[in-house]
């Protein structure tokens, strides 16, 4: 019990202290999990959409796979993306293994069929004839896309809430690809593996509560969007 | 009314799982027309349409748009940019009314200050200014309708394509909406194609009318010719031809023939070739019928004594079915069969004009148009 109190007490100094290493970390992760979804939100609702408004053979083999993504687990990931940038794989040449990229590189790669699946989702319970209704009021096949996707922007805020509420808490892949390099490639959920398994209880309570802190806002500002957008 | 054709429509099929859905083998449109097609659900009004808005490319024919084909001529979307289309539900997307009705202007790239005006004006002339700030999603079926219809016509396309746009409104919705869009049409003298089920929909508005079933365009013409002159038995009951009586050409007589139906005699107009089969389209509202022995009725050649089987209640008026030999459907207001005592069991004289009956010959060529 008295752990647990301490680590409280210690995680609240660091908060109140703004540790500049428990800050680095935080902003860290921000940035690798924050670019890793936008690039999956770029990526994904693009696929997304074209998947859910195209019919060609073979449409739901593509359909179970994007939908098998959705449950990717980030280690198989991480383990992929290590031996494609390692210096003899096929990716070695650009020598970003162990660095924030790769992170960002495979956490993209876990977000990327969340945003997808639900981006497809999202577009397919949109009405059937509204496409035959945009582009009967001149629309180009682009403004059509951009005009559902917009017509489905409360889902696409799940799909973003998802995608990265997905990368942010992950461990495995982050780990694999970046090294937990201290000061460089150490984010929230890499430290908090290390000083947990160093016994550094308080450290990793900060930790794990600046990570449910950081998830809960991000997801806060989210919701209040959507919310405030939906139908009445 | 200029004749200059806007659509001209030649030999149009379109397949669709392996089936023939649209077989349109003519069809032009004339500049500023208001051609109404009525049918049964699946009768292809729907894909006509689609198919002359583009958005559905035929498996067979093509559509020329002012003398100029589309898609070779004009490209699609120059062409989609010229028409407009209301669809049956109103499809607004998840925004301000304004922005709603801005739309379509947006997309063809309008400057923000010019789209301003352009919409006021038009969510003037549907009556639905004090929404304009309002979220679609909360308007109720008529508000959404109304802005539907202002989104098409804020662009001032050239064609309207409106496809069953009050199907699904209360009958006093329906009629304000009817009101104003038949305001609007004769304001803008826009051309205009419209799809409905609705007769008395089509009634209002067409001034040309067309009559669709499996694909198949089967009559166009006014619509008084179309609902007094249906060229078959299908097109007479889509009018609301109640009476159509199968009959065999018994005798002719200097203009006029006689044909016996069920053993009576019916004198009905035009030269006939003897023991020819026909069928004779009479209109409810053009039988009338008297107590025996009251009423002149004299001059009247089609006359039959008939007993009143079944009265139903339609509105305004009540259909009543008589039997006189044949049957016979009339239409009649609540006030008149109280003033006559008719009832169910009564027996009236039902009687109708020469001129009234509209004969079908079978086997003879149709001219649909």
């Amino acid at each position: 019990m008295d752990l647990i109190l301490e680590g409280f007490k210690k995680a609240f100094w660091l908060l109140i202290s703004f540790d500049p290493e428990v800050l680095g970390i935080t902003l860290l992760s921000v940035k690798v999990s924050g670019s890793a979804t936008l690039i999956s939100l770029v990526i994904g609702i693009t696929v997304g959409a074209s998947v859910a408004l195209t019919r060609f053979p073979g449409r739901r083999i593509v359909v179970s796979m994007i939908n098998t993504g959705m449950a990717l687990p980030p280690v198989v990931v991480g383990l992929f993306v290590t031996i494609s940038l390692w210096r003899n794989g096929p990716l070695g040449v650009l020598g970003i293994l162990y660095t924030p990229l790769a992170m960002i590189v495979a956490q993209a790669i876990i977000a990327t069929p969340i945003v997808t699946g639900i981006t497809l989702a999202a577009v397919q319970q949109l009405p059937g004839k509204l496409r035959l209704q945009i582009l009967a009021l001149g629309a180009t096949r682009l403004q059509m896309l951009w005009i559902l996707i917009r017509e489905a922007k409360l889902s696409l805020l799940a799909a973003v809430m998802a995608g990265f509420g997905g990368v942010i808490s992950e461990v495995g892949a982050s780990i694999m690809v970046g090294g937990n390099i201290k000061g460089y490639s150490r984010v929230l959920t890499t430290a908090t593996v290390m000083e947990t398994s160093r016994g550094n209880f308080d450290v990793a309570i900060a930790l794990s509560i600046i990570l449910l802190l950081l998830a809960y806002l991000i997801n806060l500002v989210l919701t209040q969007v959507q919310q405030r957008e939906r139908p009445r | 009314m200029s004749h200059q054709p806007v659509f001209e429509a030649r030999d149009l099929h379109v397949i669709r799982g392996g089936s023939l859905i649209l077989k349109i083998p003519s069809l032009v449109v004339s500049e500023g027309e208001i051609l109404v097609l009525i049918g049964p659900n699946g009768a292809g009004k729907s894909t006509l349409l689609q198919t002359l808005s583009a958005l559905l490319k035929p498996t067979r024919g093509y559509i020329s748009f002012r003398g100029r084909r589309i898609g070779s001529d004009i490209p699609l979307l120059a062409y989609r940019r010229r028409l407009a289309m209301v669809l049956q539900e109103p499809l607004l997307f998840d925004t301000t009314v304004y922005n709603n009705v801005a739309s379509g202007l947006k997309i063809r790239g309008v400057k923000k200050d010019e789209i301003e005006p352009v919409v006021a004006k038009t969510l003037a002339r549907f009556g639905i200014s004090h929404l304009r700030d309002r979220s679609a999603r909360t308007l109720s079926g008529g508000e959404a309708r109304r802005t539907s219809i202002a989104r098409a016509f804020a662009t001032n396309p050239e064609v309207l394509l409106l496809d069953e746009p009050f199907s699904a409104l209360d009958p006093v919705m329906r009629e304000t909406l009817l009101e104003d869009l038949e305001r609007v049409l004769k304001e803008t003298r826009i051309t205009t194609i419209f799809v409905t089920h609705d007769r008395m929909e089509a009634l209002r508005l067409a001034s040309r009318l067309g009559v669709m079933n499996s694909g198949e365009i089967l009559q166009t013409g006014s619509p008084e010719l179309v609902m007094n002159h249906p060229v078959n038995e299908f097109v007479a009951s889509l009018v609301g031809v109640e009476n159509i009586l199968a009959g065999k050409v018994i005798r002719g007589n200097k203009g006029t023939s006689l044909v016996s139906v069920s053993g009576k005699e019916i004198e009905a107009p035009g030269d006939l070739s003897l023991e020819e089969e026909v069928s004779l389209c009479i209109r409810p509202e053009n039988v009338l019928i008297s107590n025996m022995g009251s009423g002149d009725t004299s001059g009247t050649a089609n006359r039959f004594s008939a007993s009143v089987e079944r009265i139903t209640p339609m509105g305004p008026y009540q259909k009543v079915h008589l039997n006189c030999g044949f049957p016979l459907a009339t239409f009649v207001t609540g006030c008149s069969l109280s003033a006559l005592c008719i009832a169910e069991g009564s027996t009236v004289l039902a009687s109708f004009d020469t001129m009234a009956v509209h004969v079908i010959r079978k086997g003879q060529p149709v001219d649909a148009r």
